[in-house]
């Protein structure tokens, strides 16, 4: 959404001439002016009900959930102490801090490697090669392929096995480009850092949209400021630094909420490279998975994912607040 | 690709970037006219070929430029290849060493296979993601038209929190939407399996919606068209369906397919809300990758045949595609 709303030029003032304030000077009745906006409010009711009751009732009775006490079924053992210590509880278990700092390392890399991607190849396209049509295309396809599907795939470029006669995917490839030493365990290493190699497979996916977003953004700027610089005697990479990449910064602040976001919600793909119970790979939203299913504590889930939620919303609320205000001011 | 109403002269939008493309009329729906360039030429029909606009920098830059291109669509299109590749080989042609060769001999087995597993879930999501996108974007042109032209006292707040229920992460309903769901099938036992899956698409589908048919009336349905009718006497609903409706072509186009792509790659849901039985292509996938002892050329023929529906969309209809992406990736 965002990125159309923030980046656009001023929309048009369909507010000032819209039909609200034609009707306001057409008469000044207070039931009158309710007659006309009545039957709007009611052409959306459907919606607002199944909004209402499928994100905002669901959210309220997900955070009642996690609020609960819970005890084993057998021997009594409090597992939920209820109420805000649930929440303190799963902050303190070290399971969760795993999975959160595989989030922090995932979301950092998946951020800077689809940024640093689009923005360089939207910089190759931007002034038009022969065939451009046909390279950005390429560069998107992997958007249209769903997770699953990608991940299926990764799971294979990024098997961990080594050495020739058991190595696939990419490690085989190293070797057969006489690269062997650039094999490793991807994502299942014994590193701290390897979730970074789970971002791999989330950048060959969203570079393309990125750089879709960054070229559009070239493209709304005019020739003439180009020209112009040129004029000043600007370099190319001047021009690049000091007129064009200023002007994309509210794109770059749309792409880095999306990805952001995404990268926190980021699911399918983890659970379809890693399986679903990886600790390796563990982030929260997979993490939710576990404790639902495998250790059917419903309380921590829904702790986890109201967490989830709340991390979400610090990164999107301030963004659509400050694209509604960009919206109105251009009113 | 040329049934774009609002794009009449797409060829020209090439790659000469001194087109005060800001000035133009809205040619794709759901995005504002800035970025008006981006979407064409990104069908793979349409291929995007213009002449040199302006300065293009030395011959070195130029090379430079095309060989990075290239490398780059190269090492994007690997997985691809891996799919082809090991789809094609037999069981027994399938090695470790020879994991990145072309198959000594074409097997269509794989496929075979693939196809027995997946073509009733195929079939699932067929069905998922046409209901989904239809009821979508028939809520979201309403609810579209009410936002832009028709609003209410407060309607900016719905608006807005219809937005935030577009990024929220499903993980934070999901707990209690399983419950919820669960007990309307306890009443009705035919609510289960892809049912459940189209509700549930077709209401978390409708943010989207409306987000992308606002837009697109705002700027594409002259206000004084409105005003005219309302002179006139029309009551809204005949206004929507005079006026509106047959104007909105375009961002149907792009509401169905962003909503048919969303439905049609959607892991998550699937999997808490389906089983093996009554689930969605990618569940289905999922179970086809997840076995013991791998078969690697009927798991990536899967890959294949899950993803072609939305591929073959891209293909066809890539610039509403973009549109599409433009206006709100999230999901």
């Amino acid at each position: 959404m965002g990125a159309g709303r923030a980046t656009g030029p001023p929309p048009p003032p369909a507010r000032a001439t819209g039909p609200n304030r034609s009707i306001d000077f057409r008469t000044d009745s207070m039931t009158r002016r309710a007659r006309n906006w009545l039957p709007g409010l009611l052409l959306v009711s459907p919606s607002i009900l199944l909004v209402g009751v499928f994100v905002y009732w669901l959210i309220t009775k997900n955070v009642l959930t996690s609020l609960q006490r819970s005890t084993d079924f057998v021997t009594d053992r409090v597992i939920n102490p209820g109420g805000y210590r649930n929440y303190t509880q799963l902050l303190a278990s070290s399971q969760y801090q795993h999975a959160l700092f595989n989030l922090l390392v995932l979301t950092v890399v998946f951020l800077a490697g689809t940024m640093a991607m689009g923005l360089l190849w939207s910089v190759l396209l931007e002034r038009g090669v022969r065939g451009e049509g046909v390279f950005r295309s390429v560069y998107l396809f992997p958007m249209a392929v769903s997770f699953v599907a990608a991940g299926v795939v990764w799971r294979w470029l990024l098997s961990p096995a080594q050495g020739e006669g058991q190595a696939v995917g990419l490690n085989q490839l190293f070797i057969k480009l006489h690269l062997p030493g650039l094999q490793n365990g991807w994502w299942s290493a014994d590193s701290r850092f390897s979730m970074a190699a789970m971002a791999l497979p989330a950048i060959w996916q969203l570079s393309g949209y990125v750089m879709a977003l960054f070229l559009a953004g070239f493209r709304g700027i005019s020739q003439d400021q180009r020209e112009a610089a040129r004029i000043d005697g600007a370099s190319e990479w001047q021009i690049y630094r000091h007129v064009l990449f200023p002007q994309l910064s509210p794109i770059a602040l749309s792409a880095l909420i999306i990805i952001g976001h995404q990268s926190m919600k980021m699911f399918d793909l983890i659970y379809s490279i890693a399986g679903p119970n990886s600790y390796k790979a563990e982030v929260p939203a997979t993490l939710m998975w576990t404790q639902l299913f495998s250790k059917s504590d419903a309380q921590a889930a829904a702790v986890n994912a109201t967490i989830l939620l709340i991390l979400v919303a610090v990164v999107v609320v301030p963004y659509l607040v400050y694209t509604n205000k960009v919206e109105e001011r251009s009113r | 690709m040329s049934a774009d109403a609002t794009t009449p002269t797409a060829p020209d939008a090439g790659g000469a970037p001194e087109a005060p493309s800001a000035r133009r009329p809205l040619r794709i729906p759901g995005r504002k006219d800035s970025r008006g360039r981006i979407d064409t030429g990104l069908g793979a029909a349409n291929g995007g070929d213009h002449g040199a606009p302006g300065v293009q920098g030395s011959t070195g830059v130029r090379v430079a430029r095309g060989v990075l291109i290239t490398v780059f669509m190269v090492l994007v299109l690997i997985p691809m290849y891996v799919l082809l590749v090991t789809s094609l080989k037999a069981p027994g042609d399938i090695r470790p060493s020879s994991a990145w060769s072309l198959p000594t001999s074409l097997s269509f087995e794989g496929w075979g296979h693939a196809w027995d597993q997946l073509g009733p879930p195929l079939y699932r999501s067929v069905i998922l993601a046409v209901s989904a996108a239809v009821v979508s974007s028939v809520l979201g042109s309403l609810n579209g038209f009410v936002f832009a032209k028709w609003r209410f006292p407060g309607s900016n707040v719905v608006f807005t929190l219809f937005l935030f229920g577009m990024f929220i992460p499903y993980q934070a309903v999901m707990i209690p939407l399983q419950g919820m769901l669960l007990d309307v099938q306890g009443a009705l036992p035919w609510f289960d399996g892809i049912v459940k899956l189209i509700v549930v698409h077709s209401i978390f589908g409708i943010p989207i919606c409306t987000l992308i048919f606002r837009n697109y009336y705002a700027t594409a349905v002259p206000t004084e068209m409105l005003e005219a009718a309302r002179v006139d006497g029309a009551e809204m609903l005949r206004t929507f369906r005079s006026i509106v409706l047959p104007l909105s072509a375009p961002a149907f186009v792009v509401t169905m397919i962003w909503q048919f792509t969303s439905a049609w790659n959607d892991f998550l849901f699937a999997l808490f809300l389906t089983t093996r039985n009554n689930g969605p292509v990618t569940y289905a996938l999922n179970e086809l990758a997840g076995g013991q002892n791998p078969d690697y050329s009927s798991i990536m023929a899967g890959v294949l045949i899950a993803s072609l529906p939305t591929l073959l969309v891209y293909i066809v209809l890539g610039r509403y595609f973009i549109s599409g992406l433009m206006s709100g990736s999230v999901k």
